[in-house]
């Protein structure tokens, strides 16, 4: 598991505005890597690109090239569902859905496509995906309750669960703390730690103290102005960009001068 | 040491003086009343003047004119309420006190067949038990609601589902929209008419079965349906259907598995209240079902009865023209029965929603 994502040249639109102007950036497998800059630079228009859920959006498409290990996610014959089969994602609020139990939740990937599974596999898959998202401990005991009922950082984990169910290649995670407190947050971290083991993992945030935590490498986004497309300024270690940053614009941003 | 009296409670009206003015209104009612003639519909009228005007007054002395303004306001609410429930009290009562002496087994499970003017004359003679009874309409009733329900819930469903799920707002939704809107405001005689001609077009002239009927009926409930499963599918959390996206489930799948199944509950009993909207529908039946007076288990052949054309029928044509009386009870009773059917289609409007609703307990 795990494979790296080349984009070349990539531009995003919403109909006729440029999101997201030329971005080239390359995220290595089985690494973190954190994507980081002011509200509406287009980090997460970036980050919904990697898996074709952008096109979710009316009237939303992308120019330029995304490579899944060199094959080209936007291939006129690629197929978005497979893509996001291999790309998981984890969204800012967390969205178990509500009327399934926290087994049904875990096995949502499967199920919902149909695909037979017997009772045996199902339960190691369950129990497989919830202790690699840390909360086997936790809900062992009511696998059959609603997910709903959870707290929200058991459910946003409970949404880890069922991404890494589906056995992605890489996980992308959109502001997955946002909503949550520190201590939830910190159990995301740590899983975030060691989900880098087996899976590539993109994350946005807009909190520098936790892309400086959890990232291998860190990838600076700003806008000139409003209604100017979001541009890549700056991309590399995590170090680097906290410590020394080439840019300007990106040194103000991390140490707090600015956005 | 006592503590002083806190300065935010003054000005308030004690608790006692509305009853005051309650009981001062109901005697001033009274003997107003009684200048006209006595009577408690007059008395209730200026009863509730006065205590509107007293009350009011009262707090606007005591508690200034804010406060006066907020009490004027809901006792005037208090009253609409009352204005509106009024009625509806009225017209359950009335029914069943008029309907209940005629729910006899005879009358739920016999059909009027056979039944003939000579036998309601011997009855109000003899002063037996009234025969003959409205089970072939029942069992219209619901078999033409049945059909009405499997035509209309498909079409609707699914042209909720194309307007939320698939159109992004081109000129086809925006006329099915426009459409819908219409069809909602057809009266309900011209969808019958509508489907007595249309199936009239197909299978000559007169044809009147109760298919036809199920027809005109759909035709008024499909916009309810699709109007009411559109709001349902429009608040289901966009993050659901994305959270399905990712997991790289088809779209198609995502409806019918995630979005669908979140607004059961809703779709369930807007579905419901459709078919309590259409069951006591008289105008289109009488247009396409025509009228029979036994038992027809065949929605595709013959004439067929509901109970509102039952009561229709009962009341304009009495089966004896000189002895109403067992007509009018049989008319009685089977509004009665309407109004119970009706009752238990909302009731189990409530329950669907309540079973099918997403679980939240921890």
């Amino acid at each position: 598991m795990s494979k790296r994502i080349d984009v070349k040249d990539l531009n995003v639109y919403y109909g006729k505005f440029l999101a997201v102007e030329d971005v080239n950036l390359t995220i290595e497998a089985r690494s973190v890597t954190a994507f980081i800059g002011p509200s509406g630079c287009g980090k997460s228009t970036f980050l919904r690109t990697l898996n074709r859920m952008h096109e979710v959006i009316p009237g939303a498409r992308v120019e330029g090239e995304v490579l899944l290990d060199g094959d080209d996610l936007y291939d006129d014959a690629v197929d978005p569902v497979h893509v996001r089969s291999q790309i998981g994602m984890v969204f800012q609020r967390p969205n178990p859905f509500p009327t399934m139990s926290i087994r049904d939740n875990v096995l949502a990937g499967v199920k919902l496509n149909s695909k037979r599974i017997s009772k045996s596999d199902a339960d190691a898959l369950v129990e497989k995906s919830l202790r690699g998202a840390n909360l086997w401990n936790e809900v062992k005991d009511r696998l059959a309750r609603p997910g709903s009922g959870l707290s929200g950082g058991q459910q946003q984990r409970l949404c880890i669960a069922r991404a890494i169910a589906v056995s992605p290649e890489v996980i992308l995670m959109d502001e997955p703390c946002s909503a949550l407190d520190p201590i939830s947050t910190l159990a995301i971290e740590d899983l975030i730690n060691e989900l880098k083991n087996d899976y590539t993992v993109a994350i946005v945030t807009h909190n520098m103290q936790q892309a400086a935590r959890v990232s291998d490498k860190t990838a600076f986004f700003n806008i000139a102005a409003t209604g100017k497309p979001g541009k890549l300024i700056e991309y590399g270690n995590t170090a680097d960009i906290f410590n020394m940053p080439k840019e300007k614009s990106t040194e103000d941003y991390v140490s707090g001068r600015f956005g | 040491m006592t503590r002083r009296p806190s300065q935010f409670t003054k000005n308030k009206l004690p608790r006692w003086a509305i009853w005051a003015v309650l009981a001062g209104a109901l005697i001033l009612g009274a003997a107003f009343s009684a200048l006209l003639g006595f009577s408690l519909v007059t008395m209730s009228l200026f009863a509730a003047i006065f205590f509107v005007v007293g009350g009011t007054a009262a707090s606007g002395a005591v508690e200034g004119s804010r406060k006066a303004k907020d009490r004027l306001a809901t006792y005037l609410i208090y009253g609409a309420f009352i204005v509106a429930v009024l009625p509806l009290l009225s017209v359950i009562w009335t029914v069943l006190e008029r309907g209940l002496p005629g729910m006899t087994s005879d009358f739920l499970f016999r059909s009027m067949n056979g039944l003939t003017g000579a036998i309601d004359n011997q009855t109000v003679a003899e002063g037996t038990p009234v025969l003959g009874g409205a089970y072939h309409a029942i069992l219209g009733t619901l078999q033409i609601t049945l059909w009405a329900t499997i035509i209309s819930v498909p079409v609707g469903l699914l042209a909720a589902i194309y307007l939320v799920e698939y159109s992004t707002g081109g000129p086809l939704s925006r006329a099915i929209t426009f459409f819908v809107d219409v069809m909602t405001g057809i009266p309900s005689i011209v969808a019958g008419l509508f489907a007595a001609a249309l199936f009239g077009l197909i299978f000559g002239p007169g044809t009147r079965t109760g298919f036809v009927a199920a027809a005109a009926l759909s035709v008024l409930m499909i916009p309810v349906v699709v109007r009411s499963t559109e709001e349902m599918l429009k608040i289901v959390p966009n993050e659901l259907r994305e959270a399905s996206f990712a997991l790289g489930v088809r779209k198609w799948r995502t409806i019918t598995k995630v979005v669908i199944p979140t607004a059961i509950s809703g779709i369930a009993s807007g579905v419901t209240l459709a078919i309590a909207r259409v069951i006591g529908e008289t105008a289109p039946i009488l247009v396409t079902a025509g009228f029979a007076r036994g038992i027809n288990l065949d929605v595709f052949g013959g004439w067929m009865s509901t109970l509102p054309t039952y009561i229709y029928y009962q009341i304009i044509t009495p089966t004896s023209p000189t002895s109403t009386d067992p007509s009018i009870q049989r008319a009685w009773a089977a509004a009665l029965v309407l109004i119970i059917l009706v009752m238990m289609l909302n009731l189990a409007a409530r329950l669907i929603a309540r079973m099918f609703a997403p679980k939240t307990s921890r």
